[in-house]
């Protein structure tokens, strides 16, 4: 057993200088074999790892990582995390996750700082209004709790959106989930990677995949820069490079991937106490505790991996939270970076089993993946454990594409992130 | 932010253009033959590379015209551009 | 306290013009040409502010835009107020006010300085470890922790300043005006080239501007005289535009820059108004010279980052140009020879330095033995081990170094001073190189990265290429430009070079100390306060990489971005971990190079210009005539006509019932139009929309659904046929330019062989559509000539003619059921004809009418409106719109997906209409419909797309989606709302008007 983290260990380990910490987490070498094989070291990955040594007691596996656990989007997103989705199935996904978000600093031991302090979503047309009423009217019904704001109430939670209608794009109305909010995305990583490997997880960091071996329609094992390792069973959570290695599996996904970038501003004292997104005008932003102004900005429409992102693409988010905030435009902007993610036709992720036996895909989570870690990895290790999807993530299956059943967020729902 | 050579314009900033996705998918001459697998291949999957990529770009904001380019997406390095029609570049 | 430390002019001070500002509410003077720091210091004030987490006190530490510890709010209660700003940045005007951040009560007294007591139980990560009970209480503990973190206040209200965007396209483009710079900038721009050289300082020369010693010549004379020459000679050059004050803040992929031009903050309030404040250059440069300079490195010992601790190079700036003593009694601390070379230049303005303490132990150059000749005493082989002084340093501790530099040895001996310049020698500012996506190699023999493979072209050269003496660089730099500008000469090429300056260093990235390790504090991030301690921490804890450790322990994330201490957290990262520097590689310079004030990045792009703001050629007369608007993608569309203090309702009730029984008006101008065409344009409308087209007689109209290749209803609209091979294409107003594109694409990329060409004329037309039983009247008065009959001019066709001499084309549709017409004309045009028809129409009560009467009208009559009624989930089948997807055509975009396993499906869900129990209730838009209230989970059938209260039919009516609701007419559904259930009837969506009557009426 590690040693618990509590206001109790770290009095008593300031007595020894703090030399006596253990590590969070080994860097062992691969073994030759693993019952699974969870190939990529995000929060989704490592999630995985943890629920498949947990609720399904296969703890002879391993996380392998190309650079370095949490180095992928789970450190480039803007930390927001909601479960106000239109769709049932989103609203399942998104809301499951959520009530695993509500209590996961405990299970974890590690704070990972979950601020349940609201999402709000704008509307700026009458389309917008319609658009957040029928999903508010939906989250309802699942029992998710967010309501509708007029104006007045949009400013009364949020003081500083300017809600002036003489602005080109005039605050009209908006939703409020309160039990919605922001975490601390590299603790999420690293607390799962804690809670994992003290079940026996191995987390190989440095370790590219470079290819899959099959034999038949089954899988056989992985190709690393660290040598062959054998298993049965793969779980790739690659995402943005999820297709790099579908295709070295043969598979071709339905996704394409692309930049998406996001800024911080220099550290300001307590300004904004929600999050605030907003689709029309492409605009969204929290504070982070530490004081930075969080905003995310929109994707570019070209397939890359350069994580590089257009110039265009933040002037114009910053365009709109200024048109939002005209209070912020003497704020600094302090460092931008860029992501690539991995969209959908649909804008919804996939959790699903292959036609190739043991090769298991959970991608396709384009801009909004964050806010879902746990309940994706809960779900992902439970469709690897059982060869057979969770009822939560049955239609979040790659044969929608087939058939036509897609769950398309993008038509009918606010900005998917 | 490219600077993209219109092969009927010559060369412009990215903001004038738009990319359009993986090139040389072409739409099946006879999609009632088609299996809902074959069509979903057509409709939804895609290669998605990392590295030399053919795909498509339209010069929106100047000529509209649609053209082929081959970019590095590994690290956005244009490699090559071609009108719609014209044979892929081998080297 | 207010002593006044200022000492020989500096060069770039004017005495004769006297400043006057305050800090902390207290009056200061300076001089014009002083920075905030430069005229702190020459009041003796060093403690500027307190740090992020410890709260510790903290001055001034550099002289330039790498301050991690000397930032302050300027006009803390003015709309001009500014967060976070480096001292040693700002230049000084008459009024400026600045105060510290981030204490309270003041920064001489700040409660927050008990986290020092506490900082034992706060090691790296503390709260990753703690505050997690009770669970709920997360919240509680976060608000106290917001409260003590970030550091100035944001602004609350609008800012006053306009800020731009310019572009640049230059041949060469040249980053930074110290010598490698300005040598640079002269020999492109003598050779032709079109050349731009920019500097974040407000003067030219960097730091060779004031070296003016004997140690460094060129061509016999010294460096700050023979770049003086160069500088006005740079000047003159007509292809050359100087930018000071302008910082590159990023360098993109393509050689394209972002640079931010300072234009107003260094004048006084007073004098900015109306004045852009900051311009954003966009520059597209073909080639791109980097001569950023180097920065140099603090030492990282216990307690290193007292007021009073400066970098040496500062201090000597400090002296040199604005003629401030750091302190009256200085000492040097360094690992190199640079601090020689501040201590002669100190000594020649009779500022004191008794002591340097040097790392190194056999050590000898020309400038060292000057330093000795000046009485200068040397520690060899000593390190600094401990300060003191809380608020100001006034003692220091050394010890020798063991010979592997890992221990102290000997006795301790204590020195006091009010002033210590520290210098760790220098880092290249490879920020901008490696941002570009530029690849650096280590050098081992000092210790630097420096640039090594370019992704485009570009080139680095001086310090920031690792040539860090005059030598090195006047060697080097001729070679190398004439190379990568490919010129014949420089004017450089023979230069007499003297440089007294010896390499060598003894670089220790974490010098040791007589204490227990654990009760160290050595900063290596000062702003964020994270110690070479928790770095170690961190290491301990399994945070192996480069980027975790940054991450666990916050260095380098502070508002200077690791400027001084990411190398030294690279090298204790290397050290404790046994790895070589090159392959832990760096963590990721990212843009930009300083903060960029988001003003800045938005340029003009704010308020009305925030985006395009599309008007019809009508929109003046809606005005005039209280119209209220709606926002429609980019357009501005008249919603409704409030008359004498109307409610919404009630005019639109007003409006609609007056189109029913006499004449309704309506601005259709906004519809995309897309003119069609070629000889091929029916089979190309064959393709692209569900139904045929091949035999639309000229002169008719025809309705048309258009798919996406996925199945999905994508857009809707009238097409006519104008001429054998000549169509017009009306779109949705939203919708038009994604559709133009999306048939350009086919027709270029997919069907190159139909002969059709596209042309968007969405503007050149304006469509006045007039509708009701009376509208044949009106329109038939305004076109007297025209024969209105049914025969002649049937519903669904159209005719070319003339109002007066304007030409028009006159379709007989209609989107509201009624008998219509919609008359275009040229857009200039528009206004008039549109006032023609309300003239005509007097007699006949002609209503202007807005969006939200049309959606209300063509609900009655069961109408979609794409995008409300549809989303991206429903095909034509789930419209009930089978009659328009032709079963015989062998294809059009979108035809295969209508037959996949689920778009088959009979339960899909299908627009139906909705009729309440009580025809007084009204539903709400986007209102969830269900079967059964006492399932769990309900089942969601569908949701409520359009409703409204019809004043024609005296009822509520509803368009819905529901789950199998083709099959479902006549039965009872529920419509749950929050506080209520609404019942419903399933009932046809064509509430009015079955038999088409009113259209021939």
């Amino acid at each position: 057993m590690k040693n618990k983290y509590s206001l109790f260990s770290l009095v008593k380990n300031a007595f020894s200088y703090h030399e006596n910490w253990e590590k969070a987490w080994k860097d062992p070498e691969p073994k030759k074999e693993y019952d699974a094989i969870i190939v990529g070291g995000g929060g989704h990955g490592l999630a995985t790892a943890y629920y498949l040594a947990k609720k399904h007691n296969m703890k002879n596996i391993a996380v392998i990582e190309k650079g370095w656990i949490g180095g992928g989007n789970t450190g480039r997103n803007t930390t927001i995390i909601r479960s106000n989705y239109l769709w049932d199935a989103s609203a399942g996904l998104y809301d499951h996750a959520l009530k695993i978000w509500e209590g996961l600093s405990q299970e974890l031991n590690y704070n990972i700082m979950f601020s349940q302090r609201g999402v709000m979503n704008l509307a700026h047309n009458l389309q917008d209004v319609r658009d957040l009423k029928r999903r508010t009217h939906a989250n309802r019904l699942n029992g998710i709790d967010a309501v509708y704001l007029n104006t007045d109430e949009v400013k009364k939670f949020c003081p500083i959106i300017n809600t002036s209608q003489d602005i080109r794009y005039p605050v009209l109305g908006g939703t409020l989930q309160k039990r919605a909010g922001t975490a601390r995305h590299d603790a999420v990583a690293w607390g799962y990677a804690r809670g994992a490997d003290e079940m026996g997880v191995d987390i190989v960091q440095n370790c590219e995949v470079k290819g899959i071996k099959r034999n038949g329609d089954a899988v056989e094992g992985i190709e690393t820069t660290k040598g062959f390792i054998k298993t049965k069973k793969i779980g790739v959570v690659a995402a943005g490079h999820s297709s790099v290695i579908a295709n070295m599996a043969g598979l071709k996904l339905p996704l394409e991937s692309k930049p998406l970038q996001a800024l911080v501003s220099e550290p300001v004292k307590p300004i904004i106490d929600t999050v605030v997104m907003s689709n029309a005008v492409h605009a969204y932003v929290s504070q982070s505790d530490k004081g930075e102004l969080v905003i995310g900005a929109g994707t570019d429409d070209y397939i890359s991996y350069s994580q590089k992102g257009s110039h265009d693409i933040v002037e114009g988010t910053l365009n709109a939270i200024l048109e939002l905030y005209p209070i912020f435009s003497r704020m600094r902007m302090l460092r931008q970076w860029g992501g690539i993610v991995d969209i959908c036709p649909d804008a919804s992720p996939i959790i699903s089993k292959t036609l190739i036996k043991g090769l298991y895909f959970n991608c396709g989570w384009g801009t909004g993946g964050f806010k879902a870690t746990p309940g994706s990895g809960d779900l992902f290790a439970h469709t690897i454990a059982n060869d057979e999807p969770h009822k939560l993530n049955a239609a979040f299956n790659i044969n929608r594409f087939v058939s036509g059943d897609l769950v398309d967020e993008h038509g009918a729902a606010a900005v998917a992130h | 932010m490219f600077v993209i050579n219109c092969p009927y314009c010559g060369e412009r900033e990215q903001s004038e253009f738009k990319a359009g996705g993986e090139a040389h998918l072409v739409r099946p001459k006879q999609p009632t033959e088609l299996s809902d697998d074959e069509w979903a291949e057509y409709l939804f999957m895609r290669k998605n590379i990392k590295g030399i990529q053919f795909e498509r770009w339209v010069h929106t904001h100047g000529c509209r015209k649609w053209f082929n380019m081959v970019r590095d997406t590994s690290n956005d390095k244009i490699k090559a551009i071609y009108k719609m029609g014209e044979k892929p570049p081998t080297k | 306290m207010t002593k006044n430390l200022r000492v020989k002019s500096g060069r770039f001070i004017d005495e004769t013009y006297r400043v006057s500002f305050r800090f902390n509410g207290k009056t200061f003077y300076g001089f014009k040409g002083d920075t905030l720091a430069s005229a702190l210091l020459a009041n003796n004030i060093h403690l500027v502010g307190r740090s992020f987490k410890y709260h510790r006190p903290r001055g001034i530490m550099t002289a330039g835009s790498e301050e991690p510890n000397a930032i302050v709010q300027l006009h803390k209660n003015s709309s001009r107020t500014e967060p976070n700003v480096r001292a040693t940045e700002i230049e000084i005007y008459e009024g400026l006010e600045a105060s510290s951040q981030n204490c309270w009560p003041s920064v001489n007294f700040d409660i927050g300085g008990i986290n020092n007591f506490l900082s034992p139980f706060l090691p790296a990560g503390f709260y990753y470890k703690t505050f997690m009970w009770p669970a709920s209480f997360w919240e509680k503990y976060e608000y106290f922790i917001r409260k003590s973190a970030g550091l100035g206040k944001s602004p609350t209200e609008p800012d006053p300043d306009i800020y731009e965007h310019k572009y640049i396209h230059c041949d060469v483009l040249v980053i930074g005006a110290g010598i490698s710079g300005i040598i640079a900038a002269k020999t492109a721009a003598k050779n032709g080239l079109k050349t731009l050289l920019v500097d974040e300082k407000p003067y030219l020369g960097g730091s060779t501007i004031y070296q003016n010693s004997e140690h460094f010549k060129i061509n016999n004379q010294t460096s700050s005289s023979w770049i003086e020459k160069e500088i006005n000679e740079i000047k003159r050059i007509k292809n050359l535009e100087i930018k000071t004050r302008t910082s590159v803040a990023a360098f993109h992929g393509y050689n394209y820059l972002l640079a931010r031009e300072n234009l107003t903050d260094h004048l006084p309030l007073e004098q900015r108004n109306d004045n852009t404040r900051q311009r954003l250059l966009k520059i597209r440069a073909k080639k791109v010279i980097s001569a950023t300079g180097a920065l140099e490195r603090p030492l990282i010992f216990d307690n290193n980052d007292r007021p009073g601790i400066l970098l040496s190079s500062a201090i000597e700036k400090y002296a040199n140009l604005f003629g401030v003593a750091c302190g009256e009694k200085n000492i040097l601390f360094t690992n190199n020879d640079s601090a020689y070379e501040t201590a002669i230049s100190l000594f020649k303005k009779g500022i004191n330095v008794e002591t340097i303490i040097d790392n190194r132990e056999e050590i000898d150059s020309k400038l060292i033995k000057e330093a000795e000749k000046n009485n200068i005493k040397i520690y060899k082989g000593y390190t600094v081990v401990n300060t003191s002084g809380y608020k100001r340093i006034n003692k220091i501790s050394i010890m020798q170094l063991s010979k592997d530099g890992q221990k102290v040895v000997g006795s301790k001996k204590t020195i006091t001073c009010d002033c210590l310049g520290v210098s760790g020698g220098w880092t290249p500012a490879v920020h901008l190189f490696t941002q570009s996506g530029g690849k650096l190699k280590f050098r081992d023999e000092d210790q630097v990265f420096i640039p090594n493979i370019y992704p485009s072209d570009q080139i680095s050269i001086g310090s920031c290429n690792g040539d860090f003496t005059l030598d090195e660089i006047l060697l080097n730099i001729p070679k190398v430009l004439k190379e990568f500008l490919n010129v014949k000469k420089t004017d450089y090429e023979n230069l007499e070079v003297h440089s007294s300056f010896n390499k060598s260093k003894r670089n220790i990235w974490l010098l040791p100390s007589d204490k227990i390790f654990g009760k160290t504090k050595s900063f290596v991030d000062y702003q964020n306060d994270a110690t070479a301690k928790d770095i170690k921490l961190a290491l301990r804890e399994g945070f192996r990489s480069i980027e975790h450790v940054k991450r666990y322990t916050t260095t380098g994330m502070g508002t200077d971005q690791g400027k001084l201490g990411n190398m030294h957290a690279l090298g204790i990262i290397s050290e404790t971990a046994n790895s070589k520097m090159g392959e832990l590689g760096t963590t990721t310079f990212r843009p930009p190079y300083t903060p960029l004030t988001f003003g800045t990045i938005v340029g003009r792009n704010v308020g009305e210009y925030f985006d395009v703001f599309r008007k019809t050629p009508i929109h003046e007369w809606h005005v005039q005539n209280k119209a209220e608007f709606e926002n429609v993608g980019q357009w501005k569309r008249a919603w409704y006509y409030p008359k004498d203090g109307e409610s919404m309702h009630e005019a639109v009730q007003r409006e609609s019932k007056a189109a029913r029984d006499s004449a309704g008006i309506l601005d259709a101008s906004t519809l995309g139009k897309i003119d069609i065409q070629g000889t091929d344009a029916s089979e190309f409308l064959n393709r692209v929309y569900t139904n045929a087209w091949s035999k639309l007689a000229i002169g008719k109209c025809r309705y048309g659904l258009m798919l996406n290749e996925d199945g999905m209803v994508y857009d809707d609209g009238v097409t006519t046929r104008l001429d054998e091979n000549h169509y017009i294409m009306t779109t949705t107003t939203g919708g038009a330019a994604n559709v133009l594109g999306k048939l350009e694409d086919y027709l270029q990329t997919e069907w190159p062989e139909l002969d059709v060409y596209l042309t968007s004329v969405t503007d050149h037309y304006a469509t006045v559509s007039v509708c009701g039983p009376n509208s044949k009247k009106i329109v038939s008065q305004i076109i007297p000539d025209l024969d209105f009959s049914d025969e002649n001019f049937p519903h669904m066709s159209f005719k070319n003619t003339k109002i007066g001499k304007i030409k028009c084309r006159i379709m007989r549709i209609s989107f509201t059921g009624e008998h219509s017409y919609e008359i275009n004309v040229q857009a200039n045009f528009g206004k008039s004809v549109w006032e023609k028809c309300i003239e005509a129409g007097k007699e006949f009560n002609i209503t202007p009418y807005g969006t939200e009467t049309m959606h209300l009208l063509r609900a009655e009559k069961g109408f979609i409106i794409v995008g409300q009624d549809t989303d991206a989930t429903m095909t034509p089948i789930d419209l009930q719109m089978e009659w328009i997807v032709s079963k015989k055509k062998y294809d059009f975009i979108g035809k295969r997906s209508l037959y996949r396993s689920d778009t088959i499906k009979e339960d899909r869900k299908q627009l139906v209409g909705l009729l309440t129990e009580n025809p007084d209730e009204v539903l709400e838009e986007g209102a969830q419909i269900i079967a059964d209230i006492n399932q769990t989970p309900i089942e969601m059938l569908g949701h409520v797309t359009s409703s409204y209260y019809s004043p024609n039919l005296k009822k509520s009516i509803a368009l819905g989606v529901v789950r199998g609701g083709k099959n479902m007419m006549g039965q009872k559904l529920i419509i749950p709302m929050e506080n209520k259930k609404i019942n419903v009837t399933v009932a046809d969506p064509i509430f009015l008007d079955k038999e088409n009557k009113r259209l021939n009426a």
